[in-house]
């Protein structure tokens, strides 16, 4: 079971803000959705190799070639807040 | 002339081919109808004709190898000058300022864009209800959904309103949807098509492929997207160890057909799925194919698998969404919040439901518990497909424990709309080609059928089906569905 602290824990960690709704209805949504998961906490599963990637490769290199980039103002075009050579942010140490 | 409407694309390629149809015609044709969509499968199309994106195709359409054909495309795929969104309010009004390598060979090989077709959230859902731009309703019965998370592109197919699409699949969002549409659609063998441009869901199991009206036209579409081998903008893509042919198999004679019983006979899938399923059993057998039961240990596990690893990537794929470099951002007067309060004001709930999800699965203290464990079992299920393999060629399930489901009677059980994934996620895992090919119908409702076949066995996979599909007879036309939607009203007492 998962509850409230739990969910404010992990939304901290994702950086999500979710109102006291959202909260409440997080704990059991998760909890459920957990319950049904926890059900591979039950396979033996100890000699089994994890698997993070189903293709094997390994390697892939290409040649070092230079090419253009993208040009800074079409990167900067779709920035809610952009500057001249950059994005703008609060500065992290505000607040 | 015939209503362009009734030609497959493949057919329609032809004709613009022989002179007899103009590319131009047949594109402000599709316009038309796609202008007049009232299912909500588009987001975006533009102005005026010829579509941007067609850029590329210089040169004649009659020239090119899909002859003009004009495509529809989900919003998940970044198209230079497009507005993009990926039906998510965190992107609403972003474009794009380069277009995904699926869309730019497409368009290269004579497929320009139609439109952006509406879909599920990021791709995360199994109804198209958890779009920010409102639901898109299946045209076999409106108050039904189409699936998802592909569930524009498949509308604007089954409904006319497109020749053909593109769409994504990460657990079932090509195959579920087609299958609900009573459509082809093809989850190509993972690295087989690039991934560039295309907007990350999980990755390490997103993979682009065909939603189309035949199989022909799926392997139409499917070679134009490999053509040209692996993509340098994609470090995952992989050239196809041989070339796409187009399927002309009207037999399935030696074929050695298994049926993993984990997926076919288990208790969450509805007897009128079962029932078309059987029957289809039985035409691999009239065309001469060997049918034999087979268990794929750990498959019935895949769901619980599935839901760690796909949300933990995507936890970890949409931190990019922070309000900073694009999309939408809520002002604030420091940093943590900004980042905090764009979120959740961006996102919808099944997106934050994920991440809260794959967040929390990756977290310290239980990693090991939920990803650790999700990864071992997704070993168990790709070498429980390599020991079927040894056994026979082709692998087979129903693709959806349901038909097309109501608007609204799964949005409030997360995990009943998962469930609708419980056939096609045993696949994604393994990261193996799957088509999901309309089988019959139930209820008047569209059924699917899914092969499953070895990394890189689309050729075999296409043949089956083909043959399949000729036998079957399905019937996807829109035009003769609207007549006998019709006919079935002015029937009714």
């Amino acid at each position: 079971m998962i509850g409230r602290s739990q969910v404010l824990h992990v939304a901290r960690l994702a950086r999500l803000e979710l109102d006291a709704g959202e909260v409440e209805r997080m704990a059991g949504e998760l909890s459920g959705i957990l319950d049904h998961i926890e059900r591979i906490a039950e396979l033996d599963l100890d000699e089994v190799e994890p698997t993070s990637h189903v293709v094997t490769l390994e390697n892939v290199l290409r040649a070092d070639e230079p090419r253009a980039s993208l040009p800074r103002e079409r990167a900067l075009a779709s920035a809610p807040d952009a500057g001249e050579l950059g994005f703008r942010v609060p500065s992290p140490a505000a607040a | 002339m015939t209503d362009v409407v009734e030609l497959t694309a493949a057919r329609a390629a032809e004709l613009v081919r022989a002179g007899e149809l103009s590319a131009e015609e047949l594109f402000s044709a599709y316009r038309e109808r796609a202008a007049a969509d009232e299912l909500g499968a588009f987001l975006w199309l533009p102005e005026g004709s010829p579509a941007p994106g067609d850029g590329d195709s210089a040169g004649r359409p009659a020239d090119a190898p899909l002859g003009g054909v004009p495509l529809a495309v989900k919003d998940i795929f970044c198209v230079e000058g497009t507005p993009t969104t990926a039906a998510s309010r965190i992107l609403e009004g972003y474009v794009p300022p380069y277009t995904a390598t699926a869309v730019e060979r497409l368009a290269a090989a004579g497929a320009p864009m139609l439109g952006k077709t509406n879909m599920d959230e990021f791709a995360m859902g199994s109804s198209n209800e958890n779009s920010a731009f409102g639901p898109v309703r299946n045209p076999w019965d409106s108050e039904r959904v189409p699936g998802g998370s592909s569930g524009g592109s498949a509308v604007a197919v089954a409904a006319g309103l497109a020749p053909w699409s593109i769409g994504t699949d990460t657990g079932g969002s090509i195959r579920q949807p087609a299958a609900l549409c009573g459509l082809v659609g093809l989850k190509p063998t993972y690295g087989a098509v690039s991934r560039y441009g295309m907007i990350a869901f999980a990755s390490s199991f997103d993979q682009c492929g065909p939603i189309t009206r035949d199989v022909t036209d799926a392997a139409l579409l499917f070679r134009a997207l490999t053509r040209d081998g692996r993509d340098p903008c994609d470090a995952t893509s992989i050239d196809l160890p041989e070339p796409v042919e187009l399927p002309a198999a009207e037999r399935l004679d030696g074929l050695r057909v298994g049926v993993v019983r984990e997926l076919s006979e288990a208790e969450a899938i509805e007897p009128g799925v079962k029932d078309v399923f059987r029957a289809t059993l039985s035409r691999v057998e009239e065309l001469g194919g060997a049918v034999e039961e087979i268990s794929l240990p750990h498959s019935e596990h895949g769901l619980s698998a599935y839901y760690v690893l796909a949300p933990a990537e995507a936890s970890a794929n949409l931190a990019r969404y922070d309000g900073v470099r694009f999309g939408l951002r809520a002002e604030s007067g420091d940093l943590l919040s900004l980042y905090e309060r764009t979120r959740g004001e961006g996102f919808g709930p099944e997106v934050k439901r994920r991440i809260m999800l794959g967040t929390y699965a990756l977290s310290s203290g239980y990693y090991e518990a939920y990803y650790g464990r999700a990864q071992r079992v997704r070993t168990k299920i790709a070498e429980a497909f390599a020991a079927a393999f040894e056994r026979v060629d082709l692998v087979v399930t129903p693709t959806s424990p349901s038909a097309a489901f109501r608007l609204g009677e799964r949005t409030d059980d997360p995990l009943a709309m998962y469930m609708a994934d419980y056939c096609t996620v045993p696949t994604s895992l393994a990261g193996l080609p799957a088509i999901s090919i309309p089988a019959g119908r139930s209820d008047g409702l569209p059924i699917g059928f899914q092969i499953t076949g070895p990394a890189f066995s689309e050729n075999r996979i296409l043949g089956a089906a083909h043959a399949l599909e000729r036998a079957i007879g399905f019937d996807s036309s829109p035009a003769r569905r609207a007549s006998e939607g019709a006919r079935a009203e002015v029937a009714a007492p």
